[in-house]
Order: structure tokens, then sequence, then C-alpha cells
């Protein structure tokens, strides 16, 4: 490896840490201390190591709500997140590949999904008349709802990328609308889709606001609820809340590591020719 | 390799919590209420105490506890699961204006037939505009005063002052021996609205009408001199230097551990308080008194009073006669105590015949003659239907040095305006 | 030419059913409830009354101008810095896999997480930062409680949370462009620099736009973290137009936080859809 590289690459590694990496070990400190250690919120080594302590009192918390919270907020997840990626690289290789009026009507329509700020109450009486309100399945249409205007903006200015020769290639050949799509150009996507995956699902998943509105109820919470309720509950116990955040931090992390190995995979793999 | 662990931590979770889930289940037989509360230490100890003793009594009777978040989040929800009809059979709240803003009309259920021990002056605070009452206290009383450290008051040859003369200057004897003289606690918003509001006995010795003038917009904060004096109170202490260094970003619990500790001598806030006092800082207890918020005039010395916060029961509950029951209960002297035995007697109950113990700390001692000599008044929220939502920004903006008394007490004027319109009352 | 496209218009379907139904007609039920006093029971109709009541508000201005300054920053430093880091990272330098890893970490916690971490992180006196400063001599400023500052405070926030979003998608929208670009213009010759203005920037355009159309509408709807750390706080001094529209709503004014949902929108209709247009005019032109 080139010395420049090599010196640079060094540098970015500190400047990484002091930046990105000490407020997650100031996170992980608190998570491990005392009340009374916690509370002084200094940036020292916990007196004695109260991982374990601390771990089993927040999960024991209300009747272990924190498990009925992850499995809330894990099906959500995967229920949106696999909606919209289908959904979002549909509409958007449509918007791309046809340029049209109704084409742009659909864009802006997308658009404005991302700008118009939700109205909570009307949405709460439509899921209410279609006995969807306080229920996951509800909870996931509404995420895809939300989720769709980012989805259909990734996809639709990468999938400029791909050139049309292929699909023309496969129309020829014989292939039906769906097949060239689904044959020929989402392959091809996979970089974006894992972006959009990793993106969406974490979104998701830390989503604090629309489960608190939508999702109501003691069978109901998503882990972001807990770790709101708990601000109340512990008032003045720092360290089982951040050990709460440590705890709800690990399954985004886990989708990451995880699939970022596959994302360079794909990228040094060749992706996609110019 | 990942994969499968993770798949198979997963799968085990699942197992237990669907087990934990199905084990859980109650009989059909039963009915389960559903109570929803702020998730306060204190408020879920009572609750807890209450509904234990309740099935105890009632076994098919069983109750779901919920928490919802504190502040703005939890009105919000409140207000939305109302609205929606999605409330849970009983919830604790606010008593006062905070309960006029719910729609009591609509969203409430009728209680007045189970008032029997509540006292009058609370029955007021959960009336609706047609005269029904629809609520039940929970909690004691809560007085709005200045709690003082006796150590630093014993050491400086202090006495608890009459005053507001008399208050600048122990704040200024404070500051010279090198202690702070006055805690705020600003990370808590609503705490720093503590002047302003605790000086409403004083505003009512010299203004008697005030409420009822207020409430009709004849009269205003920024143009009734005795009304602004609780801004220019708080602007005042913040002149004279006297606050702690991390005001901005102290919290109410901070501000609680300051004045039990002997760091700062004084702090202004409700009488609640001193259940975090006895549960955190029990030893300490002792030293902490109080005393209400002085007016210039030391012959009319009084305490401001804030109604606790009410149990009601959701109009579109499909329990409403077995919720009934419960409310029933707690609004009872037997509720009364359990709620006493829970966190310890902080002030007096709003249920008739229900004694306070013999051993009180001396905070509540200190409290307690106001309300024997009848020397109390209302908080204004108590009396008026309308209050502004910005009240407390504001007042962290007079007590940061940020805006001056006067101007606050004017944009206080206008923001008021809106709640009067929103609430549709006449003269607005 | 096919007749029927090979792009049909029936891919969009069902996506369409579920976002007409859970966000377009609740949000034109909410157009109509702006012009209304509504306390959820009953709607009286007052036209424009809310929104006179709106811009009458002194804190509003505040409020706006506060929205504007948010976005602006926190768009431009994640564009730029976005890009650069992106570039930077791509550029096989020694720990390359790890650093993009680390720098993505901040995006995973929740806002309430990083909210309730960096309030503690910036304490005026136990907090970290100051802290430190101190050990160094200088006297930390108050990062969250002092007015004026209390808003860049968490705009950096912002950028520390977001950056790591904004070198992905740029990070992917490199990996586009083909290294034969490169290779030539090695050959030929060309500077760091150079290849950096002329090859990079024009071809990562989709990424750009991307990275600036969603970190804007995100800075102008911005509203998690600013509640999560101060609330709008210190007294009304970080408030933007989504905290201000909360705390109408948090009071019982809906109709008036309906209104204010509206002014939000408009204000991002007519700072994003100019935008949009001028880069999708220059992308057909390409």
């Amino acid at each position: 490896m080139k010395k420049r590289a090599y010196i640079e690459g060094v540098i970015g590694l500190a400047v990484c840490f002091f930046i990105f990496v000490l407020p997650f070990i100031f996170i992980a400190l608190m998570a491990v201390k005392s009340k009374q250690e916690a509370a002084l919120m200094q940036f020292s080594l916990p007196a004695k190591i109260l991982l374990w302590d601390n771990l089993v009192q927040v999960v024991k918390t209300q009747d272990y709500m924190l498990i009925t919270a992850y499995i809330n907020s894990i099906l959500i997840t995967v229920g949106s997140v696999a909606l919209l990626v289908l959904f979002g690289a549909m509409i958007g290789y449509v918007l791309q590949r046809r340029p049209s009026r109704v084409s742009n009507i659909i864009y802006g329509l997308a658009l404005a999904g991302l700008m118009i700020p939700p109205a909570v109450v009307p949405t709460i009486w439509v899921l209410q008349s279609l006995g969807l309100f306080k229920t996951l399945s509800g909870m996931v249409l509404i995420q895809v709802a939300y989720g769709l205007a980012f989805s259909v903006l990734l996809y639709r200015a990468f999938i400029a990328s791909i050139p049309r020769e292929l699909d023309e290639a496969a129309i020829i050949d014989g292939a039906k609308p769906w097949q060239i799509f689904f044959k020929v150009v989402l392959p091809l996507l996979k970089p974006v889709t894992l972006t959009n995956i990793v993106v969406q699902s974490v979104g998701i998943f830390n989503d604090f606001t629309n489960p608190l509105y939508y999702l109501p109820g003691k069978n109901n919470v998503t882990v972001q609820l807990t770790l709101y309720n708990f601000q109340s509950q512990f008032t003045s116990q720092f360290n089982l809340l951040f050990m709460n955040i440590l705890l709800i931090t690990i399954p985004p992390l886990v989708v990451f590591v995880f699939f970022n190995r596959q994302i360079v995979a794909g990228m040094t793999a060749g992706g996609v020719k110019g | 390799m990942t994969n499968t662990f993770s798949r198979r931590l997963f799968i085990a979770a699942a197992t237990t919590a669907t087990m934990a889930i199905a084990l859980a289940s109650p009989s059909l037989a039963d009915t389960t209420l559903t109570i929803s509360s702020d998730g306060n230490a204190e408020t879920v100890k009572a609750l807890d105490a209450l509904t234990k003793a309740y099935t105890a009594a009632h076994a098919d009777v069983k109750f779901e506890l919920e928490n919802r978040p504190g502040g703005a989040e939890g009105d919000n929800l409140v207000k939305t699961r109302l609205a929606t009809g999605e409330m849970t059979d009983l919830f604790q709240y606010n008593s006062g204006s905070l309960f006029q803003a719910l729609n009591p009309t609509q969203n409430l259920a009728d209680l007045s037939d189970i008032q029997a021990d509540v006292t009058d002056s609370y029955k007021a605070v959960v009336t609706s505009t047609d005269g029904k009452i629809r609520g039940v206290p929970f909690g004691a009383a809560m007085g709005g005063g200045i709690y003082y450290n006796k150590k630093i008051y014993a050491d400086l040859g202090l006495s608890v002052p009459k005053t507001w003369a008399d208050f600048m200057a122990n704040n200024a004897k404070i500051k010279a021996s090198g202690k702070v003289a006055v805690a705020q606690t600003y990370k808590d918003t609503w705490s720093s609205q503590l002047f302003v509001l605790s000086d409403y006995f004083n505003v009512q010795t010299t203004n008697p009408t005030f409420a009822a003038d207020y409430t009709a917009n004849k009269a205003k904060y920024a143009t009734t001199p005795a009304a602004v004096k609780g801004f220019d109170h708080l602007e005042a202490v913040f002149k004279g230097g006297y606050l702690n260094a991390d005001f901005g970003a102290a919290s109410f619990d901070d501000g609680v551990r300051m004045v039990a500790n002997g760091e700062v001598a004084h702090y202004p806030m409700l009488t609640f308080a001193l259940g975090n006092v006895k549960q955190n800082f029990p030893d300490k207890l002792n030293d902490v008194g109080f005393f209400a918020q002085p007016g210039d005039d030391a012959a009319k010395n009084g305490l401001t009073v804030w109604m606790p916060s009410g149990i009601y029961v959701a109009a579109k509950s499909t329990n409403v006669e077995a919720a009934k029951g419960f409310a029933k209960f707690v609004a009872s002297p037997e509720g009364c105590k359990i709620m006493e035995d829970a966190n310890g007697a902080t002030g007096p109950y709003l249920i008739n015949n229900c004694a306070l113990p013999a051993d009180v700390p001396p905070a509540v001692v200190d409290m307690l003659p106001y309300f024997k000599a009848g020397l109390t008044a209302p908080a204004l929220e108590f009396l008026s239907p309308i209050k502004g939502p910005n009240l407390e920004q504001l007042t962290v903006e007079v007590g940061s040095g940020i805006r001056p008394a006067a101007d606050a007490a004017a944009l206080y004027d206008k923001d008021v305006e809106k709640q009067a319109k929103q609430l549709g009352l006449p003269n607005w | 030419m096919n007749r029927r496209s090979p792009y049909p218009y029936w891919f969009v379907l069902p996506a369409a059913v579920i976002y007409s139904v859970l966000f377009l007609v609740p949000t034109a039920a909410s157009f109509w409830f702006s012009l209304t006093r509504w306390d959820l029971a009953t709607t009286t109709f007052i036209g424009l009354e809310n929104f006179r009541q709106f811009f009458s508000e002194p804190f509003l201005l505040q409020g706006l101008g506060n929205t504007l300054i948010y976005a602006f920053l926190t768009c431009i430093l994640k564009t730029t810095i976005g890009l650069l880091l992106a570039v930077y990272l791509t550029s096989n330098v020694f720990g390359q896999g790890l650093q993009r890893n680390l720098m993505f970490f901040p995006v995973l916690v929740s806002t309430i997480g990083v909210g309730l971490t960096f309030a503690a992180l910036m304490h005026p006196t136990r907090g970290m930062f100051n802290v430190a400063l101190a050990n160094i001599g200088i006297a930390g400023p108050g990062w969250l409680v002092n007015p004026h500052l209390a808003l860049y405070s968490v705009a950096i926030i912002d950028v520390w949370k977001g950056i790591g979003l904004a070198t992905l998608i740029y990070i992917a929208g490199l990996a586009t462009i083909s290294p034969d670009y490169y290779e030539a213009a090695h050959i030929d010759g060309g500077t760091r620099q150079q290849m950096f203005w002329r090859i990079t920037v024009p071809l990562v355009r989709p990424a750009t736009i991307t990275v600036l159309t969603l970190s804007l509408i995100g800075g102008l709807r911005s509203f998690d973290l600013i509640w999560s750390t101060t609330r709008g706080g210190p007294g009304f001094s970080s408030d933007v137009l989504a905290s201000v529209v909360y705390k109408q709503y948090q009071a019982g004014f809906y109709g008036l936080s309906t209104a204010g949902n509206v002014i939000l929108f408009l204000l991002i209709a007519l700072i994003v859809i100019p935008l949009v247009s001028y880069f999708n005019r220059r992308e057909v032109q390409q």
C-alpha cells in the first residue's frame, strides 16, 4: 500500500475514533455503572462493572416489556422494509424509464410524501375504519406509506445508470414487463437495494413518533417507546437508561454489519458497467 | 455463523415471550381494567398499592397499568386517544384547567355519584361545564412555595422570611457566605414557573377578583402590578446572581438533591418533591423545610395550593361500571390510607376522614399551619380555565436573563388569548 | 415500438393504493381542518384566522428563521462533508472498511438515544466536552443552554448523526462511476484535484441530488432531535416550525397546529420543488 494511503488512513482512524467512537464508549461506560456514579456523568471507568445487573434490571422492567418490544419492532421492520424495497424499485423503475406527464404527476405525489408532515388524527380515523388501528399490519402499512417517498427517490435516481440497451435486448428476446424488471433490472440494483434496506430498517426500527400514535397498548410497545417511557421511570437512574440505549442499538448494528459486507462485495464484484 | 446464532437467540426469545403471554392471560370471567398514568415513581407506587388492594377484595377484577411518556408527548397522547375513543378504562391526569382542556363533557364518564368522601374544594376542579363531577382525587394536595435547607439557615442565623424583601436579604447573606442561594432547574422547564405561579396568593390578596376578571378578558398580567410581580421576582433572583451555575441544564432531581444536601439554600418547588427526598435522600429529610412564597405584607402571608391529579374514567370504555367501582375505592378513606402508606404524607389528602399520620417530615409540618388557618388560595389554573401553553418557556427566558419581565408578561397575555379563543370563552 | 409499454403503470398500483388511503386522504382532510377551530370533537369554520394568528405569534418568526438556518446549515455540511468522506473512503486507505463502519454507527442509534447522550456530553459543568476543555484551560460554552448557541449545537449533532447516511449514499453513487474514466485521466497526467472536480463531481450527480434533497427536506422538517435535546429551548431560541407546530398540538389548538403543518409544507414546497425541477431539467439535458 502506498505510504500516502497508509498515513491518511491512520489519521483518519484517529479522527474517526474521537468523533464517532467516544460517544459510544461514553454510553457503554454509563450503562455499566451504578446509579450514583452514573448520575455524575463523568467520562470515567466504573468502580465496579455492573453489566449483568443493569442488563437484567432493564429487561425485567415492567414485566419484560423490552422483549415484547423487540419482537414487535423486528416484525414491523422486516415487513415494512420488504414491501418498501419491492414497491420502491417498481415505481422508481417505471418513473425513470417512462418519462411522461403521468410519471411526473406520480413523482410529484411521491415527493409530497417527503415534504408533507403526516396528519395524525385523520390517519387514525382511517385506520380505525379499516380495522387496522392498533395492529402490527396497520403499522407496517403506515411505515410503507411514509417510507415510499424515500425509496422511490433513491431507485429513480439510480436506475438512470442502468442502460436501456439491456431492457431492449430482453424485449427482443420476448420478455414480458415483469420479467424484464425482476430478471434483468432488479439484480443490477443490488447496491442500491442494500443501501435502501439498511437505511429503511434502521429508520423504522428507530422510529418513535409513529408507533406512539398508531400502535398504543401494552402489548404493542416498540423499542423506542420503552426508552422513552423509561426516561420518566428512571429519572435518576441514568445507568439503566443508557443500558437501554445500548440494548436497543444492537439489532440495527447487526443489520448493518451483516449487510455492509454484502454491499462491499457487490461493488467490488464489478457492479454496473459504465 | 452470525446468522444462525442470532436466529436461535431470536427463536428462544420469541418462545419465552409467547409462553409468558400465554401464562399471563386471564380467565374469561374476570374483568381486566386498564389504567394509564404518567409513569412517575410515586404515581406508579401508589397505583400499584391501590390496584393490589382492590384485587384482594374483588378477586374478579384485575388491572393492567400502562405508562405514558411525560410532558408534551403524554398530554398529546391522552388527548388523541380520548378523541379517537382508544383510551384505557381509567387514567390519571391533572385536574383544573388541564382537565378542562380534555373536553370532559364528551370524553369522561360522570362520577357524581361516588363523591361521598371527597372534599368540596376538590370537586370544584374536576367538574365539567355542565355541572357533572368527572374525577376523583389521586394523591395529596400540594403547596407551591420555597424549600429551604435548615442547616444553612441555622449556620447563618437566618429566619424564615415573611416578606419578599426579607427573602432577598437572606439570599444576599447566603451568597456572601459563599454558598449558592437559589436553585433553578431549567432542564425541566415546568419548574421555572414556580416563582410566578406560587405568587398567586399574594396577587389575590391585593386583587381579589383577578381570576374572574382575567377569565373575562378584563385583567391582564402585564397591566396588573400585583400579577407582574411574579415575573419581576424571577428576574430579580437572576439579576442578583443568586442562581446555581448550571441552572440551564439542571433537572428537577438535581434541584432536590441540591437543597437536601445543602449545596443550595432555596429551591422553589411544589411539595410533592418530598416524595423524591424521601426516596433518594431519606437521611436528609429532616434538613429540609418549607415556607410559602412571601409577598410584600408580612401580615398577609399565605400558601398557593395545587390540587392533586385525578383519576378519570373514559366515557367510551367498555367497563365503565367496573371502573367506577375502582374510582370509588380510590376516593375512599381506605384508598387514601393506602396512598399515604405508599408514598408517605407529602400534604393533606382531599378525602374527608383521612387523617395524616403522626410522624410527618418537617417540610410537611411547616406546610400544615397554612391549611389549618385557612391561609391558602388555589393556584390560578384551578380558578380559571385559561393557562397559556408557553408560560414555562417564557419563565425560562426571564429566569435566564434572555427577556425582561415586563415583555414576558405581555407575551404571556397574548399566549393566553389563543387558549381563551380555543375554549370559546365569551368576551375574547 | 410496442403498443403496450414495457414499463406498465400497473406496477405502481398496489403501492398507490396504500399511499393514497393512508397518506393522501388524511392529508387532504387536514387541509380542511386547518381552516377550522378544531377540538377534535367539534369543528367551527373560521377561514384563514388560524393562519393570521400563526403569523402574528412573536415566537413564530424566530422559529421560521431557525428552520431555514438549521436546514441550510445541515444540508450544506452533509453534502460537502459527505462527498469528501466518500471519496476518502473509496480511495483504498488503510483501515478503510473499519472507518466506514464506525462512521455509520451514529445513524444506527435512535434519535432519543442520541439526544440523551449529547445532553449528557454537553452538560455545561459536568459534560465531557466542557470537562475536557477545562483541562486545557478553556471555559466551555453552554452548548445547549446558551440561547445563541443551542440551535447550532443541535445542528452539529444532526450532522454527526446523519453524515454516515450521506456518505453511504455517495459511496453507492461512486460505485457506479467506471474506473476507466480515472485510468484515462491518470494516463493523461491528471492530478487528484482535477479528477475530483472533472470526473467525480459531475458523475456522482444522482447521489448529490439525493443527499441534497433529503437533507434539505429533513432539515426543514426536523423535529425529533431538537425535541430530545432542547425541546425548542432555552425559551424559544431553538424552536423550529415543526416544534412550534407540535407545541400548538400539545396545547390542544388542533386547527392552529394543522395550519402550521400546512405552512410548513408550503415552505418546503416553495424551496424544494424549484430545486428539484432544476435538477431534473439538467439531467434531461445530459
